[in-house]
């Protein structure tokens, strides 16, 4: 499989967040402001990388009956070493994303590459396929906090866009906003690809 | 008291789905149908509570072994079997229920909402009978929302829908909507 063909697979064409509708949990809640989102992208695309690494080098070994638990045993390795880094190096992120940390182990996003792409193909092109949804699933999270911490804020990662006189639409950053801003990225999305 | 208001503050002011945005997966995935969605949100309540108490003492295990670090994996590994055996049963009891569900079963594996709870309540310090009454009303939070989703869902298929909107995009604007007005029950606890 091509390089390019796998990039423009994970960061558009299959691009996690809008176009498989994967790993929603984390992308509603973390994307509170456009560093959670980024910081988030970033731990669940390390984790990605290695485990599709690591599942992909296995693969000829594992017996297809216990393969579910066997790829969840390593992807949960692997949180728990990014979850020890990041509480080590990254306190204020850890303490911004605190329980979904360890929930990157029950993203389907990853156990979906596993399934679909890990197991069937070589580590190295494995590993790329693995760098290319976790930079589009990155994106999408990064895209998504910019916007709710625009209008929930007025600011983008921390710097003041709107001025003073802007009064935030705190529903933005609770909840509901999360459910709203995706809703309507999906749609936007969806029209932007079919109009192709 | 304080059972009471475990189950009020799991079942709604801090509701899985509408408020922690936990078990969003299959929130989105399986709420077509009125009862699929019954189906699932049980069978996601047996799972929940009885995660939750193994998972109780599991946590003690690994305090006295000294290994917490394990936690992650030890809890999955307790939710992958727990799973497997909750399809086992619904398989020889139902089939019909286990025709309905389908691939959503194996995957409450993959449900934030179960791990989540059970890091919760490590989290939060629960003893053995508020633990189980956390994971209960944690699932049927989980259930009432759905279900309630469902619902509205069945409506939308039947409703002029612009095309962009389509699926996804109108039933995450409608879960927005349902989480404003979740919001409303803050002040109760």
């Amino acid at each position: 499989m091509k390089l390019g063909k796998i990039f423009k697979n994970g960061l558009v064409t299959e691009n996690p967040v809008f176009g498989q509708v994967l790993g929603m949990c984390p992308t509603l809640a973390v994307t509170t402001s456009a560093e959670n989102g980024l910081g988030m992208g970033l731990a669940t695309s390390a984790v990605l990388l290695c485990s599709n690494f690591a599942i992909s080098l296995i693969r000829k070994l594992i017996p297809s009956k216990v393969r579910i638990p066997a790829y969840v045993v390593v992807i949960a390795t692997f949180v728990t070493l990014v979850g020890m880094l990041i509480k080590a190096y990254l306190p204020s992120l850890d303490e911004a994303l605190g329980l979904f940390i360890p929930l990157i182990v029950v993203n389907c996003l990853i156990l979906a590459r596993a399934e679909s792409f890990a197991s069937k193909n070589n580590p190295v092109v494995s590993m790329m396929d693995g760098l290319a949804m976790g930079l589009g699933f990155a994106i999408a999270l990064t895209v998504l906090g910019c916007i709710r911490e625009l209008l929930g804020n007025g600011t983008i990662f921390g710097h003041m866009i709107f001025g003073s006189s802007y009064k935030p639409a705190l529903i933005m950053i609770l909840p509901p906003g999360a459910f709203l801003a995706l809703g309507i990225l999906l749609a936007g999305f969806k029209k932007l690809t079919s109009a192709r | 008291m304080k059972i009471f208001i475990i189950l009020l503050s799991s079942i709604l002011v801090n509701n899985f789905v509408m408020s922690r945005f936990l078990g969003i997966c299959p929130f989105l995935g399986v709420s077509k149908k009125v009862e699929t969605a019954l189906g699932m949100g049980m069978a996601v309540t047996f799972v929940m509570t009885l995660a939750s108490l193994i998972t109780y003492f599991v946590q003690k295990l690994l305090i006295k072994l000294d290994i917490e670090f394990m936690q992650t994996i030890a809890f999955i590994l307790v939710i992958a079997s727990l799973v497997q055996f909750v399809e086992m049963v619904i398989q020889k009891m139902s089939p019909t229920l286990y025709q309905a569900l389908g691939v959503f079963l194996p995957l409450i594996t993959t449900n934030c909402a179960v791990l989540g709870v059970a890091i919760l309540n490590v989290q939060s310090g629960y003893g053995l009978v508020e633990t189980v009454i956390n994971g209960a009303g944690a699932a049927i939070g989980f259930t009432l929302a759905i279900v309630l989703f469902a619902g509205i869902r069945e409506r939308l298929e039947i409703s002029d829908v612009p095309a962009a909107f389509k699926g996804f995009p109108i039933a995450l604007i409608t879960a927005g909507l349902m989480s404003i007005a979740f919001l409303g029950f803050i002040g109760l606890v």
